[in-house]
């Protein structure tokens, strides 16, 4: 395993409600994708039926954070300042991705894009666009 | 409307129960009427973010502040409607206080034909003293006259599937 492997594996591990949700990721490369498996638990609306809209901002929120643990070893978990999700489609209950783009990973601040899809990659279920403060380690 | 009127308050209990996150999450709702809507998550160590501090994962205020302030539009609506949540904005304060309960207070401040507005904080005593404020914006009669399951339908987008054996339907 790579040190990024064993960031990423540390950070999912070390949050109680990324366990509490499922969400694991897998790693190709520096490309990595966060996944969470269904699960009657994240259900949000049980007549759709559709997952919890809270539950995908979570899930989105946390790969930026697992994003930012792969890119770069950090001195603690970053803190988030803010998030701005969009809902494009409900949440089937299906296996939802996500992957994050770090926009810009400063000495403070980052900005970090992500988007959540199902079946297919091009058409998202949800965005979020975060800033978070960060504490690098070799400060 | 009259505050925690009958309506608003089965939609807010259906809403509470009938919804596996928000029952693995223990929400239950406070106060309800008058475009608002009080809700509680209780602190437990399987909803930490930080582990180092015990603070409540962001993503549980999500949950939260979403959950919320959806009650919020029900309570400012005169006939129920599906809802769905267009866009969510969280700014977050300061961290919760380990090991506490945190409340979520959400105002449906307007109401058009289409969309509802919703500002919503979270706060362990004093809304004035918030962990995180939202904005909210919800699509009203988000179901558009489609039946309950329609989403179980594959998506338009989605290239034909190979047909499934023994086609259930």
């Amino acid at each position: 395993m790579t040190d990024a492997d064993n960031r990423l594996v540390a950070v999912l591990g070390s949050i109680p409600y990324a366990k509490f949700l499922g969400i694991t990721a897998e790693l190709a490369g520096d490309e990595m994708t966060a996944i969470l498996p269904f699960a009657d638990h994240i259900v949000g609306n049980p007549m759709l039926p559709a997952i919890h809209g809270g539950v995908l901002g979570a899930f989105m929120e946390m790969t930026a954070l697992a994003q930012l643990s792969v890119a770069a070893p950090l001195k603690r978990q970053p803190r988030t300042v803010d998030v701005s999700i969009e809902y494009l489609r409900s949440g089937r209950p299906v296996t939802t991705y996500a992957r994050a783009t770090i926009k810009k990973l400063g000495r403070r601040v980052a900005n970090v894009h992500v988007e959540a899809w199902q079946e297919t990659r091009a058409a998202p279920i949800a965005t979020l666009r975060g800033i978070f403060l960060v504490a690098p380690s070799e400060e | 409307m009259s505050e925690d009127n009958e309506q608003t308050r089965m939609i807010a209990t259906a809403m509470n129960e009938g919804s596996p996150q928000a029952r693995a999450l223990g929400f239950t709702t406070l106060k309800i009427g008058d475009a608002v809507a009080i809700l509680k998550v209780p602190y437990r160590p399987e909803i930490v973010g930080d582990p180092e501090t015990g603070v409540i994962a962001g993503g549980v205020m999500t949950t939260l502040l979403d959950h919320a302030s959806g009650q919020a539009v029900h309570a400012a609506l005169e006939t129920w409607t599906s809802i769905a949540t267009l866009d969510l904005r969280i700014d977050y304060m300061r961290p919760a206080e380990p090991g506490r309960d945190v409340m979520a207070r959400a105002h449906c401040y307007k109401v058009t034909r289409s969309v509802a507005f919703v500002r919503a904080v979270a706060y362990e005593d004093d809304p004035e003293d918030p962990v995180a404020t939202a904005q909210a914006t919800f699509m009203l009669d988000s179901s558009a006259g489609k039946k309950t399951g329609a989403n179980l339908k594959p998506s338009r987008s989605r290239p034909p599937a190979a047909k499934p054996k023994g086609d259930a339907a």
